[in-house]
């Protein structure tokens, strides 16, 4: 993702009053960086409850059609991802997870 | 009027999967004000105006030229964004009645401010507007302390916090003076609908939000927003201090519909506050007795809601 202003917008090209045009365009500035600690889902341990899509103040966590089916043979229609473009490694969502399906490992770059 | 609206949100899976609020914003990693947004719109749909007074929300969700919201938006000064929202109110009325918009389509306007944009600085405009009877809902996050420009103590402080202008030292110990009790003098005004929730209960704040934008007049629900930064608790604590707030009774989850008066998330057996102090940095100074003071105001609140109520809706301390 690059960001969207190269360079200074003069005054003619602003929209009068500063107004922003396009709307939701802050999804152009990833905030994945911040993160220190990274959340990573267990996707057999996972059991659906959507706290973590709830609770996610981002929100980070995505709601994926993809089925998949555990190591112990139970099938789910969809899947919890975490979007790491934008998670911020805030750790709510390893804090409120019901079966502790959510690991917490430091960020290594 | 009809008492005891049905509940809209039952389960997690009646909750809308449109999402409105855009991730990217700056919000600090951790803080609930993601949270209480991102659900409030999607309780309130695409078909909303959202009026915010300057506060966190507004800095970090709407840094110039981005901005994460994808419903229209205003953002105005810290006093008036009461004003400002009655007058959108206002204008989508004549609008209506000059058939320029169809006259029956519902359009939400909700003021969002934080507590000192309500409790301090925005109050007078808030009062005007609620006298006035507008048809708006009026979203406060109370994060306890004027965070965005630095910790600096609000009206909705409560007793011993420490803040950056109520410092711990030889002569003061934290914030002196009590919380003001903002939904209570709200209450006053007599308005159709008025709320205190908290985003731990997050079905309960939805049905909320749902119940203020459906009655005809003004709403005003009052969010307890933990803050990591500004109550010095580490990031993935707080939705779990959220919630202790309700267990421990330092925030009751209260609603007034139309006068009937309901605790809405009953504590049959409550904490001790100390399992909600000791979490924060912001009252580390606290002692055993302090803290036993703390209580003791706790316990005679929950008698004086015990008693308006009429049973034992938040039962004894027993943990």
């Amino acid at each position: 993702m690059t960001l969207q202003i190269k360079r200074l917008a003069s005054w003619r090209e602003v929209p009068v009053g500063g107004a922003i045009t396009q709307p939701g365009n802050s999804v152009n500035r990833p905030t994945g960086d911040w993160r220190v600690f990274k959340p990573i889902i267990n996707q057999d341990k996972c059991v659906r409850c959507y706290l973590c899509w709830v609770y996610c103040p981002e929100p980070a966590i995505k709601i994926i059609d993809r089925p998949y089916k555990t190591s112990s043979g139970r099938e789910w229609k969809m899947t919890f991802e975490v979007d790491y473009d934008y998670c911020k490694g805030c750790g709510i969502c390893v804090e409120e997870c019901p079966v502790k399906a959510i690991d917490f490992v430091e960020e290594v770059k | 009027m009809s008492s005891s609206p049905k509940l809209h949100y039952k389960t997690v899976f009646d909750i809308p999967k449109e999402e409105l609020f855009a991730p990217g914003h700056g919000l600090c990693a951790g803080c609930t004000a993601g949270t209480i947004v991102k659900l409030l719109l999607k309780v309130a749909g695409p078909n909303t105006v959202i009026v915010n007074a300057t506060g966190c929300v507004e800095v970090s969700t709407t840094t110039f030229p981005y901005t994460s919201w994808r419903v229209p938006y205003i953002h105005v000064a810290f006093e008036n964004a009461a004003a400002v929202a009655s007058g959108i109110e206002a204008a989508l009325k004549v609008l209506k009645a000059k058939g320029l918009i169809d006259p029956n389509k519902r359009v939400n306007v909700i003021a969002l401010a934080g507590d000192g944009g309500t409790a301090d600085i925005g109050f007078q405009a808030l009062s005007g507007t609620l006298e006035r009877g507008h048809k708006l809902m009026y979203v406060m996050y109370d994060n306890e302390a004027y965070m965005n420009t630095g910790i600096q103590r609000s009206g909705a402080t409560p007793q011993y916090a420490w803040t950056t202008t109520t410092p711990v030292g030889k002569v003061l110990r934290g914030k002196i003076q009590f919380k003001k009790p903002v939904a209570e003098i709200v209450a006053a005004h007599r308005i159709p609908y008025v709320a205190t929730a908290n985003p731990a209960h997050f079905l309960d704040m939805m049905n909320k939000f749902r119940r203020g934008l459906e009655v005809e007049g003004p709403s005003f629900i009052h969010v307890l927003q933990p803050c990591t930064t500004g109550w010095r608790f580490d990031p993935r604590l707080g939705i779990k201090i959220a919630r202790l707030a309700t267990e421990t009774a330092m925030w009751i989850n209260w609603e007034l519909d139309y006068g009937e008066f309901k605790v809405t998330v009953p504590v049959p057996k409550r904490k001790h506050v100390k399992h909600y102090i000791r979490l924060q940095g912001r009252f580390n100074h606290l002692t055993d007795r302090d803290i036993e003071e703390i209580q003791k105001m706790v316990d005679s609140e929950v008698e004086r809601i015990n008693k308006v109520v009429g049973k034992e809706i938040i039962g004894p301390v027993v943990e």
